[in-house]
């Protein structure tokens, strides 16, 4: 359990140092997770049962590590409340957007390539 | 709270309180506490995208703040212990992404393209009308990474000279409305495959659509995690390139 803990955060700190040795504009973390994929692909099989644990215990409650950053826009009222149309219609328009494209391409690509959904992949 | 009042219990809830905002004892705590709030209330409303328990405990907790005249940095004192694990949080996010691994490689194509569009869509129309209403610069930076999960969010925003905390209340806004939203999208496109389905909300609306998409059916939820996965590694690496590209 603590070895997995510990190597969570030695794949972060990789990542850490690599984005500011190379310049990276990516965060350090990302760098962690692709480095911590890449070693269970090379792995294969399943993922090791405490590195399971030590990780649901991380995401399942994933949303409260939001709060504390979330609390900070109460640094950026004004701005917040001079530019709500632009922030409320980008958020609303993107949305419909992205969801659209990603999946009519998504279902247009799976059928041109013969990877039609199964039956229980299919609603009703 | 006011140091004036001159009612003796006032005062001495004030010292108190004094005394307590000192250590990280008590934003930690109360951290703690509006979050179990929140998500006591979400369960209550019967898991409603609407009643987020993020954006409940925000809510309370910048009451909180103003109500008692505390500044943020006061606050972040003692909530930095909580801050402090979305990094290794981030690097947890590979073992879901390799427990979908197989279903990406049965998909592979439809996925790279749906992913590539995805992430521009989502990129470019938050950008492109947000600058069409007239946004500043700021702004325009914090929503550029507005569609992937908090703390890949954060760090891009932080990247490309955004404000991180701007970016994480309106990730949380993005996961709301496409978790609201999508399900009437998806119908009025008659788009009936779950794969589809459930890589279109996790894509658009990450940790809070994948939520969603379990809760409506198995195969939609496999693909949105890997969808919230595959979408914060493109984003990360397109979002800096294409704001060079864009706004220089």
């Amino acid at each position: 359990m603590l070895f997995f803990l510990t190597l969570l955060l030695v794949c972060q700190l990789i990542g850490e140092v690599a984005v500011r040795l190379v310049g990276l504009p990516i965060p350090g973390p990302v760098i962690g997770l692709v480095l911590l994929f890449g070693g269970l692909l090379i792995r294969g099989g399943e993922p090791p049962e405490a590195l399971s644990q030590v990780t649901s215990g991380l995401l399942d409650n994933l949303a409260l590590l939001f709060v504390p950053a979330g609390v900070g826009v109460m640094l950026h009222l004004g701005l917040v409340r001079d530019e709500w149309l632009p922030i409320v219609g980008a958020l609303i328009g993107s949305a419909i957007a992205t969801v659209a494209v990603t999946a009519l391409l998504m279902s247009l690509v799976a059928r041109l390539t013969g990877a039609a959904p199964s039956a229980e992949e299919r609603k009703e | 709270m006011n140091a004036e009042q001159t009612a003796p219990l006032a005062e001495e809830l004030y010292r108190v309180w004094v005394y307590l905002s000192a250590s990280p004892l008590l934003f930690l705590t109360l951290t703690l506490t509006a979050y179990v709030i929140g998500d006591a209330v979400y369960r209550r409303a019967g898991l409603s995208p609407w009643a987020n328990p993020v954006l409940i405990a925000v809510l309370l907790l910048v009451g909180l703040l103003l109500a008692t005249g505390t500044s943020y940095a006061d606050y972040f004192e003692g909530a930095q212990f909580v801050h402090f694990l979305l990094g290794p949080a981030t690097v947890a996010l590979a073992v879901p992404l390799y427990r979908n691994v197989r279903a990406l490689r049965r998909a592979l194509l439809p996925l790279a393209v749906a992913l590539l569009g995805g992430t521009l869509t989502a990129v470019g129309s938050a950008v492109g009308i947000a600058w069409a209403l007239g946004a500043t610069r700021e702004t325009l930076l914090s929503l550029a990474p507005k569609s992937v999960t908090t703390p890949i969010a954060m760090g891009i925003s932080e990247a490309i000279g955004g404000l991180p905390s701007l970016t994480a209340v309106l990730v949380i806004l993005t996961g709301i409305l496409g978790a609201v939203l999508a399900t009437a999208t998806l119908n009025l496109l008659r788009i009936t495959d779950w794969r589809a389905r459930g890589f279109a909300i996790g894509l658009a609306a990450h940790g809070i659509g994948t939520a969603r998409a379990l809760s409506l059916n198995e195969v939609a939820g496999a693909f949105a995690s890997l969808a919230m996965g595959l979408n914060g590694l493109a984003t990360a690496i397109l979002v800096p390139v294409l704001i060079r590209l864009l706004i220089g």
